[in-house]
């Protein structure tokens, strides 16, 4: 039965369901309760551009943007106009993915390089309306957002609810409705990643040419992987939003973009497991090199270098490689 | 009876230099129709052209007798033409069958929502093109590798797999470019009786070659080019005995 389960389709998906149910037991204050939840909402972020960059092979440096773009979109709607989070949350998300066609469609014929560039300079754009539109942004100095909001039950960090008759803190709801959300959004992708969609986006990171001659429109895929990306960004930036409670511009900034991009190489691209640590690795690396002090980012550039040059393929899938390695000389001696 | 693949004074030039010039042939559905000259003759040039990957210069191709000009790849082959590569054009991040699963592209019609859900009709339609997919890398003798990926692959292997992919497509016509090179004697043989089959079952096969055994044993009707022209065509009888053709080639 053990090893049904092993080789079962949503193997990774149980387990993961399994450490977010056992984190708790680890998790002593609010603080900790607030970097797992970042963490789990970032996460879910990279499993969608993991989808664009790991899979279609394409690249984007400016997936900040729609996140922010999904923050603002919360904060302005709930927060100016009195919406309801979820309806803002889905329009929001419908807008920016409108955006991500109609930018995708353009530039997504660019390669390498040339389609890094252009997808930094959306990401910059973005982050520059939301700069100087005071008005409606706060400018620089950012804009408080409203506490997540359903018919009137509102989960925020601050208040207590009770779930199947236990007393829990708001931090403690956050936490369980975000990971739920990272649990839906690593299924999504999953089940797009195997299907006729997911080999079309794959073939195309693949070769190009072999897909346009079975039959696979690429520019379609190249623009609809986009749109999906840009889609799990802004959901997840409208929560990010509702989450944090107050929004800034650096949502959106180049360094967000980065980082993101970082999460991907590091923790593997096309592993959708692997990008979830390596999410976790870099929000957990900052707060376990802050004793080093001015050192912290000599150490964390270090850290990074390190582990690409030794693990090039990045974290999860080599460590996946050298375990299975291990086991079947195991097996191997046994026999 | 209408040709299948009718080209008419096709010109492609890259700068200065014609690779194709004023090539004009028709290809009949069910033949076994191969392309041959020295190296550099603008053999697969004229494959580029006819499956979209080159626009013409000057000229025209009809399939079906539909004009090609505007359409891209991924439409030819929605319209029954496939094709392998020279250089072979593998995804090397998936595995073998799924390779020859992206064949059945076409034949997978699935839309957002079954997919994110993964709803029982997409699972039953994966379950079968996996099915058809393990049916044909029998097929074409790569049945050893149904649970390989792609880059474990041998080169000769890889060269079948090709042809999987493209008889997944179910196309009307396939064109294959140098399916022999780089195979051994018994690989070539193989390869030979694959063709053979192929074109048994209704399927027009386009070939470019080298090998003048296998090429003169499985055409109905050649095309020899040489510096971009038309050298002679007809059947392999006419070929061999053409005085032009055996210039060319023996330099004599």
């Amino acid at each position: 039965m053990l090893n049904t389960f092993m080789q079962s389709r949503l193997r990774g998906l149980i387990i993961l369901a399994l450490i977010l149910v056992i984190l708790p037991a680890f998790l002593g204050n609010p603080f900790h309760y607030e970097l797992v939840t970042q963490m789990a909402i970032i996460a879910a972020t990279v499993v969608g551009l993991n989808l664009l960059v790991g899979f279609a092979g394409q690249i984007s440096l400016g997936h900040a943007g729609f996140f922010g773009l999904g923050a603002y979109f919360t904060g302005i709607a709930t927060g100016t106009y009195g919406w309801s989070s979820v309806p803002a949350l889905v329009v929001g998300a419908i807008a920016v993915g409108a955006i991500a066609w109609i930018v995708g469609r353009p530039i997504l014929r660019l390669k390498g390089h040339y389609l890094s560039m252009a997808t930094l300079a959306v990401g910059f754009i973005i982050a520059i309306i939301l700069n100087n539109e005071r008005a409606l942004t706060g400018g620089p100095d950012g804009m408080p957002v409203p506490a997540f909001e359903v018919f009137g039950w509102q989960l925020s960090t601050f208040g207590s609810y009770s779930l199947f008759g236990m007393e829990i803190e708001g931090f403690q709801a956050w936490y369980i409705f975000a990971s739920v959300v990272l649990l839906v959004a690593v299924w999504f992708a999953l089940n797009l990643i195997e299907s006729p969609i997911g080999r079309a986006l794959r073939s195309v990171h693949g070769s190009e040419v072999a897909a346009s001659v079975v039959g696979v429109n690429t520019a379609k895929y190249k623009s609809l992987v986009f749109v999906i990306s840009a889609i799990y960004a802004s959901l997840m930036g409208s929560l990010y939003a509702h989450f944090q409670g107050f929004i800034t511009p650096a949502v959106a900034s180049f360094e967000f973009s980065i980082l993101f991009i970082t999460m991907v190489v590091l923790g593997g691209m096309g592993s959708t497991f692997g990008v979830i640590l390596g999410a976790v690795v870099l929000k957990l690396l900052p707060q376990v090199l802050a004793d080093f002090q001015e050192l912290e980012h000599v150490m964390f550039g270090l850290i990074l270098m390190l582990t690409m040059i030794f693990m090039p393929k990045g974290l999860l899938p080599t460590l996946s490689a050298f375990v299975s390695k291990k086991m079947r000389k195991k097996a191997g001696g046994e026999a | 009876m209408t040709a299948l693949v009718e080209v008419k004074g096709l010109d492609k030039a890259f700068g200065g230099v014609h690779a194709v010039e004023g090539v004009s042939f028709s290809v009949e559905a069910g033949q076994v129709y191969s392309v041959i000259g020295p190296n550099g003759a603008g053999k697969t040039t004229l494959f580029n052209l006819i499956t979209g990957l080159y626009t013409p210069t000057k000229g025209e191709i009809l399939l079906n007798g539909e004009s090609t000009a505007k359409l891209e790849p991924n439409e030819l082959a929605e319209r029954g033409m496939c094709r392998t590569f020279q250089q072979m054009q593998i995804c090397m991040n998936m595995t073998a069958i799924e390779n020859v699963m992206l064949g059945r592209h076409l034949q997978l019609k699935s839309n957002l929502f079954t997919t994110l859900f993964r709803l029982p009709s997409l699972r039953r339609n994966e379950a079968a093109a996996r099915k058809r997919a393990a049916e044909l890398m029998e097929y074409v003798g790569c049945g050893d590798y149904l649970d390989a990926e792609a880059s474990a692959m041998s080169y000769g292997a890889l060269k079948r797999l090709e042809i999987a992919r493209a008889l997944a497509a179910e196309p009307k016509v396939i064109l294959l470019d140098e399916p022999a090179a780089g195979l051994n004697a018994v690989e070539t043989a193989a390869l030979e009786e694959l063709i053979r089959k192929i074109a048994d079952q209704g399927t027009t096969v386009m070939l470019v070659e080298h090998d003048m055994k296998l090429v003169m044993g499985i055409s109905d009707r050649l095309l020899v080019l040489n510096y971009g022209r038309v050298l002679a065509e007809g059947t392999p009888e006419e070929i061999r005995q053409n005085p032009d053709v055996i210039a060319a080639y023996l330099g004599g």
